[in-house]
């Protein structure tokens, strides 16, 4: 299992393979995205969760992402430290992001999979720590857990487009720190007007808030309970084939992407001067893009060899 | 230092074995490896060699690393090796710390891929890890 995920971390026609192969068998998993802040616990709860779904006699497992170094490739994955505090069974992976921005790794959708195909339920994935707008997991997770944390703003933060649009539930973990109350009567309000705009009846209802201490276990249980009613809800109201058909789009969408963008370097490597030349010294980026786009499109496109890293 | 972008990262798992509390070198060769392009699995304090052999395991780790600064080397070096040998793993086992001259040897006998002293530079740590994967490969 740890050399499959690796074959799939690392991308390429082996990793398009094992995806084949677990394709057929995904859809039993419960996929939980946990994100929020660096620092803001994650972590600590998601090995509480572990625990829960374990005395629930399930088999979770745990994608555990955090940043590779810009500079050197490098990473350090923390995340077990919190984590195995729990003494727990479960299957847990450290993820390095390897050069990805969004909050997750290229090779998180292929990860799940794999967990998926191999009966592991839940699936918890834990994001790197974010900022405002890193909403990959949403792609990835049926339940979006957002966690905050007491000292991180006031109504209008909580009130700006981004990561706090996405949550199926909020989280305000260190319950006991002051300010938490706080941070509470923000996201209500922001929920209230969230009710208000008609934004509520488009993500299907009001996003639940649970206080939690993730060190002391207080609130885990009803995060527990209301993480299950959101799957219920999603099952019960048709909405988790919707997510699911999104999440498949939004796979290939992301593969697409990288191909493209793969192709756009080795085409600007090969003919960015020759193009320059063909137009002259005073060609502006609009009219290098515009001729370059064209060869880009056009019906035999530049070969982009070995250089395949897709999202599987 | 910049890795080949064609290379996968080297996957190090880091811990303390047993009642051993100073985790200051652990840190710092964790933060060597990262710069070293390496993914560093970090595991800390406390740590048995059940746990570490089921973490190497679900990390598919390339090799493993242990500091330590509290004379258990003797005992807890070779067990290490005994406990990946026992799950079949073919990881090999870096020993950092305190490890006086004469106990070299004997570990080395023991199965120890290699040991690294207080004086080691960046780079060689760098460089044995690498060294210690690329002989397994």
């Amino acid at each position: 299992m740890g050399r499959l995920l690796s074959i799939v971390e690392r991308g390429g026609p082996r990793a398009d393979e094992v995806a084949k192969l677990a394709h057929p068998h995904v859809g039993q998993a419960h996929v939980i995205g946990i994100t929020g802040p660096p620092g803001a616990g994650k972590s600590t709860l998601v090995g509480k969760l572990v625990a829960e779904a374990e005395n629930a006699g399930k088999r979770p497992a745990v994608l555990a992402v955090d940043p590779s170094s810009p500079l050197t490739g490098g990473a350090i994955l923390g995340d077990r430290v919190r984590i195995d505090a729990n003494n727990l069974e479960a299957f847990v992976r450290s993820v390095a992001t390897r050069g990805h921005s969004g909050g997750l790794a290229l090779s998180v959708p292929g990860s799940v999979r794999v967990f998926d195909a191999a009966g592991f339920d839940p699936v918890i994935v834990e994001t790197v720590g974010v900022g405002q707008v890193e909403v990959d997991v949403t792609a990835t997770a049926d339940t979006t857990v957002v966690v905050a944390n007491p000292g991180t703003g006031d109504a209008v933060q909580a009130n700006k487009a981004g990561l706090l649009e996405v949550a199926d539930l909020f989280v305000v973990n260190k319950s006991d720190h002051p300010g938490a109350t706080d941070v509470r009567r923000d996201l209500e309000l922001m929920l209230d007007l969230s009710h208000v705009s008609g934004a509520e009846e488009i993500a299907g209802g009001r996003a639940p808030i649970v206080m939690t201490n993730s060190l002391d276990g207080d609130g885990i249980g009803e995060l527990w309970t209301e993480i299950a009613d959101h799957h219920q809800r999603l099952i019960d109201s048709d909405r988790l084939v919707g997510r699911r058909a999104h999440r498949l789009q939004t796979e290939v969408r992301s593969r697409l992407l990288t191909a493209l963008e793969q192709a756009t370097d080795a085409l600007i490597a090969d003919r960015f001067d020759a193009t320059q030349q063909t137009i002259g010294e005073s060609a502006a980026p609009s009219e290098l893009s515009e001729k370059l786009l064209a060869e880009l499109l056009s019906p035999a496109p530049p070969q982009t060899e070995g250089a395949a890293e897709p999202g599987a | 230092m910049v890795e080949d972008a064609a290379e996968t990262p080297l996957r190090i798992v880091l811990a303390k074995i047993g009642f051993d509390g100073h985790d200051r070198g652990l840190r710092v060769v964790a933060r060597i490896l990262r710069d070293a392009g390496c993914e560093v699995i970090y595991l800390g304090l406390r740590q048995t060699t059940d746990n570490i052999v089921a973490v190497a395991e679900q990390e598919d780790a390339d090799a493993i690393g242990l500091s330590m600064h509290n004379a258990g080397h003797m005992t807890l070096a070779p067990k290490m090796v005994e406990a990946l040998r026992a799950a079949d793993m073919d990881i090999p086992v870096v020993v950092g710390g305190i490890i006086p001259d004469d106990d070299i040897e004997p570990l080395r006998q023991a199965g120890v891929a290699a040991i690294l002293g207080p004086g080691a530079s960046a780079e060689e740590v760098g460089r044995t890890v690498r060294d210690v994967v690329n002989a397994r490969a």
